[in-house]
């Protein structure tokens, strides 16, 4: 079993979501989902002003195994991405709730987040798998 | 329920992470795939490649029957214990399996053949046999383990007895020496020095335990692949299968076409397809920016008449060794230095070169 933190929102393709406050949430790849690719070689990030709508595709995470689309969880604009996944994209094999973060997205309505699981409903999803 | 290898409790006693490959449940990685990749390239590594299956040819007419079952010679295998890689084809010319033969005598010989061609290659061997005067015998009773690596030789040789140290003792490669309960050959597919070890059930849980306590690390079929891709060896069923010309799939050197007169199966169409001048070669591709090439992307190129041409890549990964991607393709022969590949709806400009980049440790292009 993987471990689910309960302060998180997810997405059921993977995603956590951190709010961080002041409309400002931190988004990455869960523990299962970095389990399941395998050793992280590149992740390609979105720039820094990139506009998303929940659900759009925002960054790939590569693996040796396999190409991952990494999907906006929700609607708004990216303030601030992992620079140093350039260098170390294996943070997200290692740390993927905490170092292996991705990017920051402003969010034009923080009441998509309530769209999002909580972490009983993505112990469900994992467990379906 | 997929099978298992005698080596199934090692590998969940190291942490394996399980897979189904081909029915077998197979270790993917123990851990980090990258990690096991390097260890193999920089010091010891070991797979069990237990799934993989050993075929013996005994009898008066098992040099005639291998001549005409496979298109390398085994003619050309002389002294006790040489080994000789090599495709078994069908009328058309396709692959039905690559594997390695070994010379034990003139009446027997040893075939290893790949696990998840199994059934279909005893199928085709047996069906083959008829007529002549030979056996064909399976042994499932048989486990192997793949030591691999710069110091694979040395760690290993802490394993060995004093009688099976001695006979390897100056060894040449793609030679194996059968000496008290083991099997012992310098081939492998990783593209370092070390060797395939065959083994009885019976003992290869404690052989496995013997390496590991000499730290040989356990490695999965996942830096398996990096690895082979890397030495720019073929998988079976990407990079050729029976719809592909050995010669299409940088096999050709293992086609004797001489003495002209024997005549293997297979051998006509491979006449033909030669004569027709439509036959591909594989190459290597290498990609320094981003991104990772993967098996059925699209590769192409404009040719020196201006005319846009298109190959496929067979199998592609991140190179853990050189740090970028690397790929093995099939494309038409007029393909130059650089071609472009298709990657997630963009083109990219990749370098062409031979098949193959690392071998011992250094790249070699």
């Amino acid at each position: 079993m993987s471990n689910i933190p309960a302060e998180l929102k997810y997405a059921n393709s993977h995603e956590w979501v951190r709010d961080e406050g002041n409309g400002i949430f931190t988004v990455g790849i869960t523990e299962h989902a970095q389990g399941l690719l395998g050793d992280m070689v590149f992740v390609d990030l979105p720039d820094v002003g990139d506009t998303f709508d929940a659900g759009e595709d925002a960054a790939v995470a590569e693996s040796v195994k396999a190409a991952s689309d990494i999907y906006a969880p929700i609607t708004g604009e990216v303030v601030e991405i992992n620079e140093e996944l350039e260098d170390s994209p294996e943070l997200v094999n290692s740390d993927a709730f905490n170092d292996g973060w991705m990017f920051k997205i402003k969010a034009d309505d923080a009441s998509e987040l309530e769209n999002l699981l909580d972490a009983e409903g993505y112990q469900a999803v994992v467990d379906e798998e | 329920m997929a099978a298992q290898t005698v080596l199934f409790d090692k590998h969940i006693e190291a942490g394996a992470k399980m897979v189904d490959f081909h029915g077998w449940d197979m270790p993917i990685n123990y851990g980090s795939q990258i990690e096991e990749h390097h260890a193999v390239r920089q010091d010891a590594g070991m797979f069990d490649v237990s799934h993989m299956t050993v075929v013996d040819i005994k009898g008066s007419q098992a040099k005639a029957f291998l001549q005409k079952l496979l298109a390398n010679d085994v003619a050309k295998l002389t002294v006790e214990g040489k080994a000789m890689y090599g495709g078994m084809l069908n009328e058309a010319g396709g692959v039905i399996d690559d594997l390695i033969t070994y010379y034990m005598t003139d009446d027997y010989y040893r075939l290893v053949v790949n696990s998840a061609t199994r059934v279909k290659d005893m199928a085709w061997i047996n069906k083959q046999s008829a007529g002549f005067d030979v056996t064909v015998t399976e042994l499932p009773e048989l486990a192997m383990i793949a030591v691999q690596g710069p110091n694979a030789k040395e760690k290993a040789a802490k394993v060995f007895n004093a009688e099976q140290n001695a006979l390897l003792e100056g060894i040449k490669p793609f030679f194996a020496v059968a000496s008290g309960d083991l099997f012992i050959a310098t081939t492998g597919y990783t593209g370092e020095d070390g060797y395939e070890i065959i083994v009885h059930n019976d003992q290869a849980a404690d052989l496995w335990q013997q390496l590991l306590d000499v730290d040989v690390r356990p490695c999965g079929l996942g830096a398996r692949d990096t690895l082979r891709l890397e030495a720019g060896m073929n998988l079976y069923g990407l990079d050729m299968d029976e719809e592909v010309s050995p010669l299409a799939a940088n096999m050709a050197w293992t086609v004797a076409w001489e003495p002209s007169e024997r005549d293997f199966i297979g051998r006509s169409a491979l006449v033909e397809q030669k004569a027709s001048g439509k036959l591909h070669k594989q190459v290597g591709l290498i990609l320094e920016a981003k991104g990772v090439l993967r098996h059925g992307q699209k590769v192409v190129f404009t040719d020196s008449e201006g005319a846009e041409q298109e190959g496929i890549i067979t199998s592609g990964t991140f190179s853990p060794t050189l740090g970028h991607s690397v790929a093995i393709a099939r494309v038409p022969r007029s393909i130059g230095e650089v071609a472009q590949v298709e990657m997630r709806k963009k083109f990219v400009d990749v370098k062409v070169v031979k098949p193959g980049f690392v071998r011992n440790g250094k790249k070699t292009f």
